[in-house]
């Protein structure tokens, strides 16, 4: 049965998405749409590159075009979601569910999409994450706070390599700023990539004259009200104007402490194979949602960009009751770092053997398949977009000749 | 009509990016021997469409998956929005020429009409 009033908590690509795959599907209710943000959708990927660099202005990373239409929803944004109460529903009566706003609202809804996406996490305050000129990248208005301060000949220390430092990293040394990265592991990327790889899309850094500290964890940051460096372990000292922490995120579900809804034990909702929670007319997709992965046979967060904007509508058709729409087969990511565009498909579970079909890891040209067996299951471009994608849709296929 | 380059320098089933125009354009050449000019910078974002996935007269994006029909231009689905510029193309003598449209391209933003495609930044 269609559903009279669907709320979607989260205002960003996956809640925007699930917005225009419920009105795709042909669901004609009433659509409520809340986001804590003051912006309406936009897209984030290139807060890190091409908005940071002031190339792009805040109308062009909007995911509505003039054209568009509101999708007929009401959007309520600079309005967070602070509680959820779930109605159990009763033979032959549906679930209602009431979503609590932070200024008193209450939404009654009988199905509930949660895409409350990530927060960025910080520095602890005693570590001196507090200190003017410490920052973080995961908002609109994190991306235009940094982005003053990014001036020619300023130093900038980023907390953490992987690929959000390592985007931040690019672009302020593309801007002049004198740039410096500090990761605790000894090799950045380990956990997406694996040593070996990890350490050659690093070597992107060296490269260009970035320098980047391995295995060495941040002490504390120095000043009094203004950061001016990052002190590490072993005693060196990075004297810094601005430093950033690519530290990671942690899913957006405070607010749904004592619902009922199952989270994971890293905080992010947990759901089947189509983002349904275990709660009736409840689902969650995005950055906030852990999805059942059938080949992992785990609840897995996936944080790419490509998952938000396509499982939606497996979301939508689950919540319409529609036959299953098709999710993407094998998780994607991209991200540009010094002008190389790397690509990454598939799934590493460990125990793959690798292969450099093309191009050497050294060059930073490679194209990098990993392989159980006689079964290339991902692979890795780097500046190699043709063949990257050839060998993306032949992932969990068996093949005689590697 | 503008000169691209020599059908044999397209291996059928696949694009070539041509920068002897401003914005440059992707030839490309389907299994079954039509020949499609376009702009090669896709709508969404700066990616190069001669690097994309042919499938019939489809070619698929090779940073985000939307698709262009390379006979109208048109989009199938997000994150790109906008139709992709077509242009008449025609074979002589082995050669690719195009007749270039003179509509309004449809960039990405933050791209540059001479320099679109190909190299992120």
């Amino acid at each position: 049965m269609s559903p009279r009033h669907v709320v979607v908590v989260g205002a960003s690509l996956a809640g925007h998405a699930t917005a225009r795959a419920l009105r795709d599907a042909g669901y004609d209710g009433a659509l409520t749409v809340v986001g804590d943000e003051q912006h309406r959708p936009y897209d984030r990927p290139p807060l890190s590159k091409g908005f940071l660099d002031g190339s792009l202005s805040p109308e062009d990373l909007a995911l509505e075009d003039a054209d568009d239409t509101d999708l007929a929803a009401t959007w309520l944004v600079g309005r967070r979601a602070v509680g959820l109460d779930v109605g159990l529903g009763a033979a032959g009566v549906e679930p209602t569910h009431c979503v609590t706003l932070d200024d008193g609202t209450v939404l009654v809804a009988d199905a509930v999409v949660l895409a409350t996406g990530a927060r960025a996490r910080r520095l602890p305050a005693h570590l001196g994450g507090d200190l003017a000129g410490v920052h973080v990248l995961r908002t609109l208005d994190d991306a235009l706070a940094l982005r003053t301060e990014l001036v020619a000949g300023s130093r900038l220390v980023l907390v953490g390599a992987g690929f959000v430092g390592a985007e931040i990293a690019a672009t302020a040394h593309k801007l002049g700023v004198e740039v410096s990265l500090v990761e605790a592991s000894t090799t950045p990327l380990a956990g997406p990539l694996g040593e070996e790889v990890g350490a050659a899309v690093a070597g992107l850094h060296t490269a260009h004259g970035v320098p980047l500290y391995c295995g060495v964890p941040v002490a504390r940051l120095t000043g009094t009200t203004q950061v001016d460096g990052v002190l590490l372990d072993d005693g060196t000292h990075l004297p810094a104007d601005v430093v950033v922490a690519g530290i990671g995120s942690v899913p957006a579900t405070d607010w749904l402490a004592g619902s009922g809804v199952p989270l994971t034990d890293a905080g992010a909702v947990a759901t089947d194979a189509t983002g349904a929670t275990a709660v009736p007319g409840v689902w969650a997709v995005g950055d906030c949602s852990a999805w059942w992965d059938v080949e992992r046979a785990a609840h897995h967060r996936t944080e790419h960009w490509n998952d938000a904007l396509t499982r939606p509508r497996a979301v939508a058709a689950s919540v319409l009751g529609q036959a299953p729409a098709a999710v993407a087969a094998a998780p994607y990511f991209w991200s540009d770092q010094y002008g190389v565009r790397l690509q990454f498909a598939g799934r590493r579970t460990g125990g793959e053997v690798l292969t450099v079909e093309s191009g050497s890891l050294e060059g930073g040209d490679a194209l990098v398949v990993w392989w159980h067996g006689a079964t290339a299951v991902a692979v890795l471009g780097m500046g190699q977009p043709k063949l990257f994608n050839r060998w993306k849709r032949s992932l969990g296929v068996a093949s005689v000749a590697a | 009509m503008h000169h691209l380059c020599a059908l044999d320098d397209v291996v059928p089933g696949e694009g070539l990016r041509v920068t002897t125009t401003s914005p440059p354009v992707a030839v490309f050449r389907t299994e079954d021997d039509d020949v499609y000019v376009v702009d090669d910078t896709c709508t969404h974002q700066d990616a190069s469409l001669a690097d994309g996935y042919l499938e019939g007269c489809w070619v698929e994006c090779p940073l985000h998956e939307s698709r262009f029909d390379l006979r109208t231009g048109a989009v199938d689905q997000p994150p790109a929005k906008k139709p992709v510029r077509t242009h008449a193309a025609k074979v002589v003598d082995g050669q690719v020429w195009a007749e270039l449209s003179t509509d309004a391209p449809n960039l990405p933003p933050g791209v540059a009409a001479g320099v679109a495609g190909g190299a992120p930044s």
